[in-house]
């Protein structure tokens, strides 16, 4: 039974020049309990999605065309209250460590009871008794409650909003490249508190990354994502045994390795297309060493392979 | 890689988009029609007192805006009162933003002692009241054209080189900065060279607001007694207006001084937030430009 | 710990700053072309030998740095000198006239700086819609009008054309008002110069807390707040305004300067006995002792209103007050 589904949603952001498309038709389904991961290359879009399912796509970007079903209702359809009520109860987002993703003038507990009380009705003590408990969940002393975020480091800080994010019990949790910016050793903690949490909470979650060992560690399923479209997606340990899409072949090759012999770095050459003109057919045809004639005049449709869910022409 | 002319011409186009930007231009348009072709517009020498039958007349075809308590003619005060507006307010906020500009930067880029002392110097000037200020300096020195010019240059640069010093603090960090050190560029050169060009869009905003300041404060300073009589600015002549007890009965005299120190403090204003909302880095993106 | 070093850090800066004021107040007057002796006395039927005596007495005979030290001795023992022009202690005639100005300036400065925010905040929070356009050039238009052009069509329009408003001074004369009615009376005669004060500065605001607010809107803290489901209000005063007023307090301080000139402008053309239109007597009248001690008066106060507001800002923002570990 999927929780999230997406169908055909397209974002796209109108400038003077034209629309930019930057999600151009994407669906994928995410199980209770699962967790999805969606991969790609800065710009691909991937972001613009975590947005549209918050709904906080601002102007001049709008969604344009799609489904978003949560739990059975369609949250492009929803009003302005509606999505607020889901938000941060239903639904919650951690997004990359920006510096002042936290009010600089409250304090932790505060922003922690504030979510809170803002969904539940409970008192302000069993409020902050819960704070302090969300806090040493996630590994922050409970005696810091009433610390203010300029007193946490960078870390800290990225779990506070672990704190935050879950302190309502959401049934779906967004990751938006949530370890990005931080050292491998706090990456290696954060995992650790999300991963506790996701099996305390039976969590359901799509991690946003670029980083190909971050979704392995974490993710069952994977969507690889390229100029605003997905081009394969599969069970994550199969996609990285046996990827299908040219794409997912050197994006996986490009990784390099811990162990086995030493090889020369891959990378892809060319860049990706601008968005507001992407190549006809194929996005990836002009960087594709396997493109044939047919790529550059028909966009691929979705097939199945192998359990894979591949658009590429290349694939039956 | 865009020259500097196509950018600027990019921004002058963005500017006149913007709604705000438009009407400043219009507005500033207008008098610096006035101040440049005053001898052609109908004006006779606005310093001529007139017989005692010419006293205080109402507009007529002889005097499109009547006279005042002197017999003066009311319109060529006014045409020949926008030269003095424009000429203080370009030439102070010359002054100014040059000297702030030059502070800001060696403050900001030496660092050290020198900037400490001079952001000591900054802060003080700073707290002090700005009028009171500009009022004992104006009585001390005497009313005349240069003087107002020295006393608001005086009290004003400090907002530009505090403004100009935290702009080059912010660009100093930069990593193309930084790049352009490790490739041996000497010290002179990385001003000019990296960082000038940052600062230069907060020159032009601060100029502006500068002679908006700078033309406040000459007819403040003006209307309280302290301008130069010689020349008959506009806050001059609301000085006359106020003193000779008349100003009721002579709308002719004291409106249009009124409207055109309105007129072009307001020009600057609007053309100066708008300068600033387009050079803000969100405001394309916002407008979908 | 943090806030007792930041507040001994600006007071002492104040005391600084004052004792700067002073020496610059000495020195511009001594600056002054001209013998000030000889401006105190114009009358050309003075003899030398008196002027010679006179400057004995004002110990202006005396090397610059004797009269320094005299100077800072007369003003520890709150002694301002003689107003050429009132033949009175420069103290009294200031001290008479302080009550005026502060009712003035405190009622002005209050309703601006409310309206203000809350205007300059509402404009901010619907930027790009119309009504922020339509407040946003409100607000710039009336900020370009001087408070003494403001007061001139106000005095004109209100009292001259419509007599709503008396044309000035601080009480009806020869009324006899007393208790409420007195009360009444001076409030109906400040209305006209508060309102040039408060159209003016209030544009100020507006402009200063729609722009602050429009940089806390672009922060990541509103979008978290958002995702938390939290109701729109609440993101506005809780976690916008919150942020938005700390750089609004900072600059009421550098602004306290511009206050002080709408009162004097105010003041001068509604002939409002206060301070400000002391500065402009004295400076009609040439009576420097006078002009000195409205203008050390000013300064002084200036300097610890934006102490009073740095302690303010020390003390509401957690970055200061809490420190870092």
């Amino acid at each position: 039974m999927a929780l999230l589904e997406i169908e055909n949603l397209k974002v796209y952001f109108f400038t003077r020049k034209g629309p930019a498309k930057a999600v151009d038709g994407i669906s994928f389904k995410v199980a209770g309990n699962e967790t999805f991961g969606l991969i790609g290359e800065s710009g691909c879009g991937k972001t613009t999605v975590a947005m549209a399912i918050m709904r906080f796509v601002k102007p001049p970007g709008r969604i344009v065309d799609g489904r978003v079903s949560f739990d059975g209702s369609d949250l492009v359809a929803l009003n302005a209250e509606g999505i607020r009520g889901l938000r941060g109860k239903a639904i919650s987002i951690i997004r990359q460590e920006a510096q002042n993703a936290l009010n600089p003038v409250m304090s932790i507990g505060k922003q922690i009871t504030e979510i809170i009380l803002e969904h539940e009705k409970v008192s302000k003590d069993t409020a902050w008794a819960r704070a302090k408990r969300q806090l040493s969940l996630v590994g922050i002393s409970e005696q810091r409650v009433k610390d203010y975020p300029h007193e946490f480091s960078g870390g800290m800080k990225q779990r506070a909003m672990v704190a935050i994010a879950t302190a309502c019990q959401p049934r779906f949790l967004i990751l938006d490249e949530p370890t990005t910016g931080l050292d491998v050793i706090v990456q290696r903690q954060l995992l650790e508190s999300i991963n506790e949490l996701k099996t305390k909470l039976h969590l359901t979650s799509l991690l946003i990354s670029h980083d190909l060992s971050v979704i392995a560690e974490t993710c069952d399923r994977v969507a690889v994502m390229y100029a605003g479209k997905i081009v394969e997606e599969a069970q994550t340990v199969s996609l990285y045994k046996n990827p299908l899409h040219p794409y997912s072949k050197a994006l996986i090759g490009a990784f390099p390795s811990l162990k086995g012999t030493k090889r020369k770095l891959k990378s892809i050459p060319g860049a990706p297309p601008l968005l507001i003109d992407p190549p006809a057919g194929c996005r990836f045809q002009p960087r594709c060493n396997y493109a044939t004639q047919i790529c550059t005049s028909v966009d691929p449709e979705i097939r199945e392979r192998d359990g894979h869910r591949v658009a590429c022409h290349l694939v039956e | 890689m865009t020259t500097f002319w196509e950018k600027f011409k990019d921004f002058l186009v963005t500017l006149l988009g913007n709604g705000m930007g438009r009407i400043g231009l219009i507005l500033i348009g207008l008098i610096i029609i006035a101040a440049l072709l005053a001898p052609f517009l109908g004006t006779v020498n606005p310093q001529k007192a007139g017989k005692a039958a010419d006293i205080l007349l109402a507009p007529s075809a002889q005097h499109w805006l009547g006279t005042d308590d002197l017999g003066r003619d009311v319109w060529s005060q006014v045409i020949f009162g926008s030269r003095i507006s424009m000429t203080i307010g370009l030439v102070t906020a010359l002054l100014t933003v040059v000297s702030g500009t030059l502070i800001g930067l060696i403050a900001g880029f030496y660092g050290g002692m020198v900037e400490e002392v001079l952001v000591r110097v900054v802060d003080f000037f700073m707290m002090l009241p700005v009028l009171p200020l500009m009022i004992i300096l104006a009585a001390v020195l005497g009313p005349s054209l240069w003087n107002i010019i020295f006393v608001i240059s005086v009290i004003s640069w400090p907002t530009t080189a505090r403004v100009v010093r935290s702009q080059v603090l912010s660009v100093k960090e930069r990593p193309y900065v930084e790049a352009s050190r490790c490739i041996g560029a000497g010290n002179v050169k990385l001003m000019l060279g990296e960082i000038l060009p940052n600062v230069v869009p907060l020159m032009f905003a601060q100029a502006v607001l500068m002679i908006t300041e700078a033309i406040y404060s000459e007819a403040v300073l003006s209307f309280l007694g302290l301008g130069d009589v010689t020349r008959i600015s506009w806050g001059c002549m609301l000085h006359f207006a106020f003193e000779s007890g008349v100003m009721a009965t002579t709308p002719w005299w004291i409106g249009p001084p009124i409207g055109c120190i309105i007129m072009v403090i307001v020009g600057f204003s609007l053309l100066g937030t708008a300068i600033s909302d387009v050079l803000n880095p969100g405001y394309r993106e916002m407008k979908g430009i | 710990m943090k806030l007792a070093r930041f507040t001994f850090r600006k007071a002492t800066a104040a005391i600084l700053t004052i004792f700067i004021i002073l020496s610059v107040n000495f020195v511009i007057f001594r600056m002054a072309p001209g013998d000030p002796v000889r401006m105190m006395f114009k009358d050309p039927r003075v003899s030398a030998k008196q002027l010679e005596l006179q400057r004995e007495k004002f110990g202006l005979d005396k090397p610059l740095g004797g009269q320094f030290l005299a100077y800072l001795n007369q003003l520890a023992h709150g002694d301002l000198g003689i107003s050429f022009w009132q033949k009175r202690p420069v103290t009294e005639v200031i001290a008479q006239r302080i009550p005026n100005t502060l009712i003035l300036v405190l009622t002005a400065l209050a309703m601006s700086t409310i309206l203000g925010i809350i205007l300059g905040a509402l404009a901010g929070w619907v930027s790009g819609t119309k009504l922020d356009t339509f407040i946003l050039s409100a607000s710039i238009t009336l900020y370009s009008i001087p408070a003494f052009a403001m007061g001139i069509i106000l005095l004109l329009v209100f009292s001259y054309y419509i007599s709503v408003f008396p044309l000035g001074g601080i009480v009806t004369p020869a009324s006899g008002y007393t208790g409420f009615a007195y009360i009444g009376d001076v409030l109906w005669h400040m209305c006209l110069p508060a309102f040039s004060i408060i159209l003016w500065y209030i544009g100020e605001y507006v402009i200063l807390t729609r722009s602050s607010m429009l940089d806390v809107l672009g922060q990541d803290y509103i979008t978290t707040a958002r995702a938390k489901g939290i109701k729109e209000s609440r993101v506005l005063r809780k976690h916008a305004l919150r942020n938005a007023l700390l750089p609004v307090i900072t600059l009421t301080g550098i602004n306290v300067g511009f206050a002080v000139a709408g009162v004097i402008e105010a003041e001068t053309v509604f002939s409002w006995p206060g301070v400000g239109k002391l500065i402009y007597d004295a400076v009609s009248k040439r009576d420097y002792p006078l002009l000195q001690g409205v203008f050390l008066v000013f300064a002084v106060s200036v300097v610890l209103a934006n102490l009073i507001i740095d302690l303010i800002y020390g003390f509401v923002d957690p970055r200061i007050r809490v420190g870092t570990q």
